[in-house]
């Protein structure tokens, strides 16, 4: 009285994982680190879009959804960073080279790469949500001529705990890019700005009326980004944010996610702030 | 039997049939579940013979509580919903995902088989009904189907029975999801008819349904019949406990979010989840890892979950809603509003269970009118 099916393994279930093997563990600071995975299926390449997220899975531990922090043009090499905050990013970090993980994806929408185009382009990122806007600042740098300025406005806790310090380094050193560091702590060797990072935003060299803002960080850090830059003009149909809530599938099914009728993890997590002003203003929803 | 059945026709078999349809459906390969009388509730469970239905009880049911009494009649269906839902068979509360084998550091997926059981569900109410077709939008209507839960509902058959006996809690009539079937999905359905001789009017909504009645003795359904369960479904409607007005629920809903009530329902909240546990269009689930003792094999599961829980909404800092009143406005806003904005309908059928089975009787239906006065109220002060 039943009909029974033999399933392939990982045969098109999105819930299914693809196994992918840690070829570089990259300890960025003392609380985050950066892996960068293959697939086993060497035909197999994922390809996404900058500011979409994948499901991480730790062998018997659990599954994360952690954004891709790689180049997008080069979708054979994956790559996530993530901060230890819970047993499976802690677990995360004990894998090495050779080690096996499981990866679904990409889920998610994306920042507005088009849409962004012909414009000057602000990026505003607290901590770890430099991550997440990685990407975005690649996909620019491959296809300079399509954008105007280009500002990166970053704020973390600490010197010690700049993400990315070396290629930040060289991004410095360009001429088509600023580069704007506050930390909230300075130490003594610490030369550069200190307090919030929203506050870079007033004196950040960009055209409000002609700008597309990517803002990516805790969601109290968000909020007041988005209030200077609409302060300086830029209109919040110009500014987008990338949401984070408790993802379980990926896929809009398990519910985890929503904030009211959205489905973070299908709908957003990057989201055009004007569509969700309303919802990111209410509490505990 | 001259005349060759068809699909839409309306048919009459005798109460003493109702095995013979039973046998029938069971011969065409399908294992039947339906409503059974066990721990003191109407729950369900494997119908063998009609002797397993709840025959001649009835329930009392009303916010917070529920109670099973005998009833002076024989009826086979003279009761309402119980606590458990059709979902526990077409998505079940634990389901395997994968498994994993280790193999030093790396590991590698299992194949599986699955097994996808051919169900008859005998005795479907037609608000449930209505959560089934709530569900297939949900889990089959997206860009992403849930496999399992598709297979499961192609695999089953449907046996719809039009409800006579209506619970306390009960407000379909007012959504428009009962007490008579109005809408599709359904392979057979029946209204019982007491007056008169015992009868079942039935309806043949599909092949496999007119396959089923076609070996079973059946006479044409005459205006009398029809008749009879006409009036009876017009004495269910006046019968109803509840009703709820679902026009504008939406607007309401979103206009409340900050209204100071749902404090005061959070006041008498236990944030149990029971609501979501028996409620036939919750889908919330989590996921569960489990590895062998040794460690060589894990396995991922998906269970049930509810939104009242606060590893819900947990990230990283804490729970997104962490406070009882934001729990409760999520998944009551959830079922009347933004689920419509998310599907297309509402998230409710006016089955009545979270009322039944709340243990401090949360009332949906008061609540909504609640709101609705609060914000007329607002609008009114506005003006």
């Amino acid at each position: 009285m039943a009909t029974s099916i033999e399933r392939a393994v990982g045969a098109a279930d999105p819930m299914v994982p693809a196994p992918y093997v840690v070829e570089r563990f990259i300890r960025e600071t003392q609380d985050t680190f950066s892996l960068e995975l293959e697939p086993f299926d060497p035909s197999a390449e994922l390809r996404f879009l900058p500011g979409q997220f994948n499901m991480l899975y730790v062998f018997g531990v659990g599954e994360v959804p952690i954004s891709i922090s790689g180049d997008a043009a080069e979708p054979k090499k994956l790559v996530h960073t993530t901060r230890e905050v819970g047993v499976v990013t802690r677990a995360m970090r004990g894998l090495k080279p050779g080690h096996t993980i499981g990866v679904r994806g990409p889920f998610g929408t994306s920042w507005p790469m088009e849409a962004a185009k012909g414009h000057d382009v602000v990026l505003v990122a607290g901590g770890i949500g430099l991550a997440p806007l990685r990407p975005a600042l690649y996909w620019i740098l491959r296809n300079r001529d399509d954008y105007g300025k280009v500002v990166l406005l970053y704020g973390t806790r600490s010197p010690e705990d700049i993400l990315y310090s070396k290629e930040l380094a060289k991004w410095r050193s360009q001429f088509d890019l600023e580069v704007y560091i506050t930390v909230d702590r300075a130490t003594s060797e610490w030369r550069g700005n200190v307090g919030v990072v929203t506050k870079l935003v007033g004196r950040a060299p960009f055209d409000p009326a002609d700008t597309v803002a990517m803002v990516c960080g805790p969601e109290i850090m968000m909020r007041f980004a988005v209030e200077e830059l609409a302060r300086r003009g830029v209109p919040t149909s110009d500014i987008y944010v990338s949401m984070e809530r408790n993802m379980k599938c990926g896929i809009g099914l398990c519910g985890h996610c929503q904030l009211r009728g959205e489905f973070v993890c299908k709908d957003g997590p990057v989201y055009r702030f004007d569509a969700i002003e309303p919802l990111f203003m209410e509490r505990e929803l | 039997m001259a005349k060759t059945l068809k699909i839409g026709d309306r048919v009459v078999v005798d109460r003493e049939r109702l095995n013979d349809l039973l046998s029938s459906i069971r011969a065409m390969g399908y294992e039947i579940h339906g409503p059974t009388v066990g721990d003191g509730a109407i729950i369900l469970g494997r119908i063998d013979s009609d002797a397993d239905l709840p025959i001649g009880w009835r329930d009392r049911q009303d916010a917070g509580t529920y109670r099973l009494e005998r009833r002076e009649d024989e009826a086979v269906f003279g009761y309402a919903v119980g606590p458990h839902s059709w979902k526990r068979l077409l998505f079940p509360p634990h389901r395997t995902l994968w498994q994993a084998e280790r193999e030093g550091a790396r590991f590698h997926l299992l194949p599986m088989r699955e097994d996808t059981p051919r169900c008859a569900l005998f005795g479907v109410r037609p608000c449930e009904m209505a959560a089934i077709r709530v569900q297939d939008r949900v889990l089959m209507g997206g860009p992403y189907r849930d496999p399992d839960y598709a297979r499961r509902r192609e695999a089953c058959l449907i046996v719809v029975v039009d409800c006579h006996e209506p619970g306390g809690a009960c407000f379909c009539a007012s959504l428009g999801t009962g007490p008579t079937e109005a809408g599709e999905g359904w392979d057979l359905a029946l209204t019982e008819v007491l007056q008169g001789h015992h009868r079942f009017v039935v309806r043949i909504g599909s092949v496999r349904g007119l396959e089923a009645v076609r070996e079973v003795p059946w006479r044409d359904a005459t205006p009398a019949d029809l008749d009879a369960a006409a009036k009876q479904t017009e004495r269910a409607v006046r019968r109803m406990g509840r009703k709820m007005d679902p026009v504008g629920a939406k607007e309401v809903l979103y206009d409340s979010a900050s209204d100071p009530h749902w404090e005061e329902i959070a006041q008498r909240c236990l944030v149990c989840g029971n609501c979501t546990m028996v409620c036939p269009t919750c889908f919330c689930v989590n996921v569960r890892d489990a590895t062998s003792l040794d460690g060589s094999r894990a396995e991922r599961e998906r269970v049930w979950d509810s939104c009242f829980s606060l590893e819900y909404s947990y990230i990283h800092g804490g729970s997104v809603r962490f406070s009882p009143y934001a729990r409760y406005r999520h998944w009551m806003t959830h079922k009347l509003a933004s689920w419509q904005d998310q599907f297309g309908s509402l998230g409710c059928v006016g089955c009545g269970r979270c009322i039944v089975w709340c243990p401090v009787g949360i009332d949906i239906t008061e609540e909504m009118e609640t709101f609705r006065a609060n914000v007329g109220r607002k609008k009114e002060a506005a003006r």
